[in-house]
């Protein structure tokens, strides 16, 4: 039996939490933003594509420390937010941003990748048999890019389950409110006294990361059969 | 149906520059592969804007640089079969027939939706899915779902091309029963003569993005004959056959012809190139060719340095092609009789 402290229980708790609602909440702007750049043609695609695949290349800290210059109580977007008595930095909300911030490229990559592979001949009979692009869009491109949302919706929860530099920086280390795993081991490193501790998230963390990744093989096969 | 094009496209250094009236219920595009036919179609579906211009159908402006109108594609009620079926993998037969059906105007809705899978036998396959159709099977499933939209016009964009010669004589009836039973025009494309004379009426040919003619597809494959390899392609409609022996006896209106190839069917169309009919001034001595037919010569017609020579066997009209030293020597002149020689196995009965 793996040797778990009540904050141990927590942390696991909010990573979840975390992972969930950064995934759930990034599929939409994911999809339109992979939408935008696979089928529609405008200028500064590149420009966005790049900003897109950003928080790949950057270290997360710098990620987290620019959500801070954003986000922070005398922030450009923070400061408005707090006039309007919304408090986002040391909460649960931010380490949400900062983990969907941090995993949106992997999303928009795998969403991408998937829609790329649609035939464009589908699209087209579907616009000429009476659908409108939006109808287009719901009927054919969402259910064919079905097996890219999968892989791109399990890469960004299993990234946001790690994530630690940009959510140390926006939303602290409070136990109970904002530590997940990899912070609550970061606590448990730093002490000589608690190594069977670190040991036993560690292996947690292992777990559940299996079982996204199991799960996720086995919706992908599903979905081949099906096709 | 009338379709009036006045529209330049350009891509890379392939230009689409035409301007054409045309109007009719089965008209044909023929040309090559890069002749630009299937931008032209394209281009009326509203797939592709052109760069300038104008296209009309039926009274109805669907696009006009000049005054800036340009409807989409599901406003212009164009149907398209695909090359390649194009049928939506994640949806069953069914779904598939029932996506443009479901889409079209109430008013416009008045295909009946059992008529026409009776009419493509589709009855049996609607609760499958489309990826393990056959070929033939699935090129069904897409002409239905096209028709099911009730479409004033109906493109056909090489619908054909990607079956094999089987399934591709198993296709055509259903490709013009369809379009007649439910009174729907269509503009097939396709560079294949063949095809165009058993589909269209008026083909317009196409060559490097500009049209190079209007004619009936009957006398675009007699303008080709001279530069095709296959010469012209005589499509006899034969009856039920006999045995003859080693042969096969098929009675061609009040004549008959001898082929090593038999049929069950009662009727059966056969393919016959121009260049396997030997014409002869006199009745020969002894020949290995089975079919001897006296004929009478109705005309004389120019393609590319050779020359065309319209028969009226037993009242059927046979096509055969010959040099111009030949017509000297036989002194072939419209009225002449003469002896047109065709070998058993020259006939090729097309599947279907």
């Amino acid at each position: 039996m793996i040797p778990l402290a009540p904050s141990d229980y927590d942390a696991i708790r909010l990573s979840l939490q975390v992972a969930l609602a950064a995934t759930v909440l990034s599929i939409p702007f994911g999809f339109g933003v992979a939408y935008l750049i696979t089928f529609v043609k405008f200028r500064g695609k590149m420009v966005l594509e790049v900003f897109v695949n950003l928080p790949l290349t950057l270290p997360p800290v710098v990620v987290g420390y620019f959500l801070l210059l954003l986000l922070g109580k005398h922030g450009w977007l923070g400061s408005l937010l707090n006039d309007a008595g919304i408090r986002l930095i040391f909460t649960l909300k931010a380490a949400v941003i900062a983990s969907a911030v941090v995993g949106f490229p992997l999303l928009v990559r795998s969403l991408r990748v998937g829609m790329e592979g649609i035939d464009r001949q589908l699209i087209n009979a579907s616009r000429t048999l009476g659908a409108a692009w939006y109808d287009t869009l719901l009927t054919v491109i969402l259910p064919l890019s079905a097996p890219g949302l999968l892989a791109g919706s399990s890469l960004m929860f299993a990234r946001s389950l790690g994530e630690f530099g940009a959510t140390i920086i926006v939303a602290g280390n409070i136990p109970g409110v904002t530590q997940t795993i990899p912070l609550a081991i970061y606590e448990y490193a730093s002490s000589p006294t608690s190594e069977t501790m670190a040991l036993a998230l560690c292996l947690v963390s292992v777990v559940i990361s299996l079982v996204v990744l199991f799960m996720h093989e086995l919706l992908a096969r599903k979905m081949a059969r099906r096709d | 149906m009338q379709i009036s094009m006045n529209v330049k496209k350009s891509f890379g250094h392939f230009t689409l520059s035409t301007d054409i009236t045309f109007s009719g219920d089965r008209i044909g595009i023929f040309g090559k592969s890069g002749s630009g036919k299937s931008t032209l179609v394209s281009m009326l579906a509203g797939l592709v804007d052109p760069d300038d211009g104008d296209i009309v159908l039926d009274g109805v402006c669907f696009f006009s640089s000049r005054k800036r109108i340009n409807l989409r594609p599901e406003q212009r009620r164009i149907a398209m079969v695909f090359q390649q079926h194009c049928l939506f993998p994640h949806l069953n037969v069914k779904h598939n027939l029932l996506y443009g059906f479901k889409r079209c105007p109430l008013k416009y809705r008045t295909i009946d939706f059992n008529a026409l899978v009776d009419v493509l036998k589709l009855e049996e396959l609607l609760g499958r899915g489309v990826t393990n159709l056959s070929g033939g099977e699935k090129q069904r499933v897409a002409l239905g779902r096209a028709i099911l939209a009730n479409p004033r016009l109906l493109l056909m964009d090489e619908p054909l091309s990607a079956l094999d010669d089987t399934l591709r004589f198993q296709i055509i009836p259903y490709l013009k029963s369809v379009s007649e039973q439910f009174g729907i025009p269509y503009l097939f494309i396709s560079h294949s003569l063949v095809e165009m004379r058993l589909m269209t009426d008026t083909v317009l040919a196409f060559e490097k993005g500009v049209m190079v003619g209007q004619s009936s597809s009957e006398q675009l494959a007699r303008n080709r004959m001279g530069s095709s390899q296959v010469g012209y392609i005589n499509l006899l409609k034969l009856g039920r056959p006999s045995d003859d022996g080693s042969l096969y006896a098929y009675p061609w209106g009040a004549s008959r012809l001898l082929l090593s190839a038999g049929s069950d069917r009662d009727s059966s169309m056969a393919e016959l190139s121009s260049k396997d009919i030997i014409l002869f001034k006199q009745h020969p001595e002894a020949i290995s060719a089975r079919n001897l037919l006296h004929c009478t010569v109705r005309s004389l017609f120019n393609s590319e340095r050779r020359i065309g020579v319209e028969l009226d066997c037993a009242g059927n009209t046979l096509i055969s092609e010959v040099v111009q030293d030949a017509v000297s020597e036989l002194g072939i002149v419209p009225g002449s009789t003469v002896f047109a020689a065709v070998k058993a196995s020259a006939f090729r009965i097309l599947p279907g």
